[in-house]
């Protein structure tokens, strides 16, 4: 009963602050929304019993991402942008594409619905008494199981952030 | 309906603990941070051989409650221009994210609201680092170039000095071996020493990145009052500002607790293995009554009446404390059956007692510093940053943990783990310092303020 009315108020602020971001014509209006949705995406994590993903969507997108964002924003005078239409000519590409994509989740749905245990995704948290430890579990799987994918990932990611400060480098 | 209200009293009767908890740190941080302003205030004063505030109540100790008055009376003014709504959200966000940070900490093994989350320190970190949006947005929502040069240097502060701060703490945690605050103090138990001994250059890292994250002196550019008005509050007033002011001071509390949980021991008393030091334990009670009698023989000087009565009304509250303070230590020693009944209350309240020690004496230290040192320039604080902060803890963990694993080679636990740790934090330094004067020979040290658009 709490777990569901916890879940719905977090998935409505999610869904109204996600279409509000897109809505909004004053960028830091924007920021605030999707920083919102960030957060309430945050919040059902917690209810799944996800500490760990809850502290680091937090953390990571909210503390560290969303600063950046804001930040930025407010470097670059945003005035004339805001005059100007933006990005209308993609409309119907853009209508196209969320529509195929609504389709293909929806085609996800509709053909895991007869195998057994598999249908709609039941929101049902984890037993209470039994907590996984998350970081644990979060750090076993990364550097246990799938080290090998997380490693190519680490590889990428400094990749970029080299080639990032190189290029950043050459304009000066 | 009545599915409703049985679900309501079931949460009632399962949360009531953490309730009255959060309710309790609610109402009572205001009257806190209003009182650490009058200690910095008295502490400014007394550097600066003056008296500092003395008009209201014996030695000004009303002065807090004057001021909260004169802040909550005031006119709220809201610029013409300000963007009202975000205008006033960002001080709320500010404060909010302050107070939920309160909720993760643990003052003593007794009081903590969020009991043993798995998370704990980064529950702590994480959602205390959200206060700098209500810092932001606030700066660009009163349509101020000083608040906006204000918010933009506290972001980039921020975000340079997160950075060298979560390496401080990996360097804690890797000593803990957990995230959970009560299992990082059991720890420090266990090993019999703190970890900032352990790793002094992580503590130092920490304490100096603590104090930029806080926007305190001598880092407190995005106030600068010589160059910037106020920063980001410049257009804030009365009630809206002290918000601020709130989440500033919960925030310095916030830090200085994390920093006693993971460097300074948290609860525990100094050197919590050794039983000829449980004597330490009385300290507690003794300081008290010490400040008590105090109180008392300062009574007569008094100028006026009611501050007498005031000033006998404090030197009671203190002895009312250290009574507290001292049953459960003295009725073990009377009826040593009662000892075991005892214990949790004996750990609790001196726990609590140690521990608030610990953070004020913290933050007695962030406020030394403020009246001694000259504010930092920009550019140098950022160089300060990136250019030896970030190596130095980088590389800090790197040896730390090398240190770790030759320690565990060797079975060296507690006071001898020292042999390996103290000789890799002074690597780390002198590896730190030797990049930092590399980096000036290749880039010579600009003589003027770098013209960077937000500086």
């Amino acid at each position: 009963m709490l777990d569901q009315v916890i879940f719905y108020t977090f998935a409505a602020i999610a869904v109204i602050s996600a279409i509000l971001t897109v809505t909004r014509r004053n960028v830091v209006h924007s920021a605030v929304f999707l920083i919102t949705a960030l957060l309430a995406t945050a919040g059902i994590f917690l209810q799944l019993r996800a500490e760990f993903l809850f502290i680091v969507q937090i953390i990571l997108y909210v503390g560290g991402i969303m600063v950046l964002f804001v930040f930025v924003i407010m470097l670059v005078n945003l005035d004339e942008a805001v005059r100007q239409m933006r990005f209308a000519r993609q409309k119907w590409v853009a209508l196209l594409i969320s529509l195929a994509l609504a389709a293909q989740v929806g085609l996800m749905f509709w053909s895991s619905r007869k195998m057994p245990g598999q249908g709609m995704p039941k929101f049902a948290a984890a037993p209470v008494e039994m907590l996984p430890p998350n970081s644990e579990a979060v750090a076993k799987s990364l550097f246990d199981t799938y080290l090998l994918p997380f490693e190519i990932a680490s590889v990428l990611l400094l990749v970029a952030m080299i080639g990032a400060v190189v290029m950043a480098k050459k304009r000066t | 309906m009545q599915a409703v209200i049985q679900a309501t009293i079931e949460f009632v009767k399962q949360y009531w603990a953490p309730l009255v908890c959060s309710v309790a740190i609610v109402a009572i941080l205001p009257l806190v941070a209003g009182y650490i302003v009058l200690v910095e205030r008295k502490i400014m004063a007394d550097m600066q051989a003056r008296l500092g505030p003395m008009r209201v109540g014996p030695h000004g100790l009303l002065q807090p409650i004057a001021d909260a008055v004169k802040l909550l009376i005031k006119e709220d003014i809201i610029p013409e221009e300000a963007d009202k709504l975000v205008f006033w959200l960002a001080p709320v966000l500010s404060v909010a994210a302050a107070l939920l940070a309160m909720a993760g900490l643990a003052i003593g093994p007794a009081f903590q609201i969020a009991k043993d989350i798995n998370i704990g320190i980064l529950f702590v970190v994480g959602i205390s680092a959200m206060g700098i949006f209500g810092i932001v947005l606030g700066g660009w929502a009163s349509n101020s170039h000083y608040s906006l040069i204000g918010a933009l240097r506290s972001s980039a502060q921020l975000v340079s000095y997160e950075t060298a701060a979560g390496m401080a703490l990996v360097c804690g945690l890797l000593f803990a071996g957990s995230l959970n605050i009560t299992s990082i103090v059991q720890a420090q138990y266990d090993q019999g020493i703190w970890f900032g001994l352990l790793a002094p250059v992580a503590f130092f890292t920490y304490l100096v990145a603590s104090i930029a994250e806080t926007n305190r002196a001598p880092f407190d550019l995005p106030e600068a009052e010589s160059e910037l008005v106020a920063g980001y509050m410049t257009e804030f007033s009365g009630f809206r500002w002290s918000l601020y002011f709130l989440a500033e001071y919960t925030n310095m509390i916030v830090v200085a607790s994390v920093a006693t949980t993971l460097f300074l021991g948290g609860w525990l008393r100094p050197f919590p293995r050794t039983t000829w030091l449980n004597f330490l334990d009385f300290l507690a009670p003794l300081a008290m009554i010490g400040v008590g009698v105090y109180c008392l023989v300062r009574t007569p000087k008094q100028p006026s009446r009611v501050q007498q009565i005031f000033m006998l009304a404090v030197a009671g509250l203190c002895f009312v404390v250290a009574l507290v303070l001292v049953v459960p230590l003295v009725v073990p020693l009377f009826n040593p059956s009662l000892a075991a009944a005892v214990k949790p209350f004996h750990d609790g309240i001196l726990g609590a007692f140690w521990f608030i020690l610990k953070v004020s004496l913290y933050i007695y230290f962030f406020m030394w510093l403020r009246f001694t040192l000259p504010r930092y320039r920009f550019d140098q604080l950022m160089r300060l940053g990136w250019h030896f902060l970030i190596p130095l803890s980088i590389i800090n963990v790197l040896v730390i943990g090398i240190a770790m694993i030759a320690g565990q080679y060797f079975n060296l636990t507690g006071w001898a783990l020292l042999l390996t740790t103290v000789p890799a934090s002074i690597l780390a330094l002198i590896v730190a310092l030797f990049i930092l004067a590399s980096e000036q020979k290749s880039e010579p040290q600009k003589t003027s303020a770098a013209p960077d658009s937000y500086a």
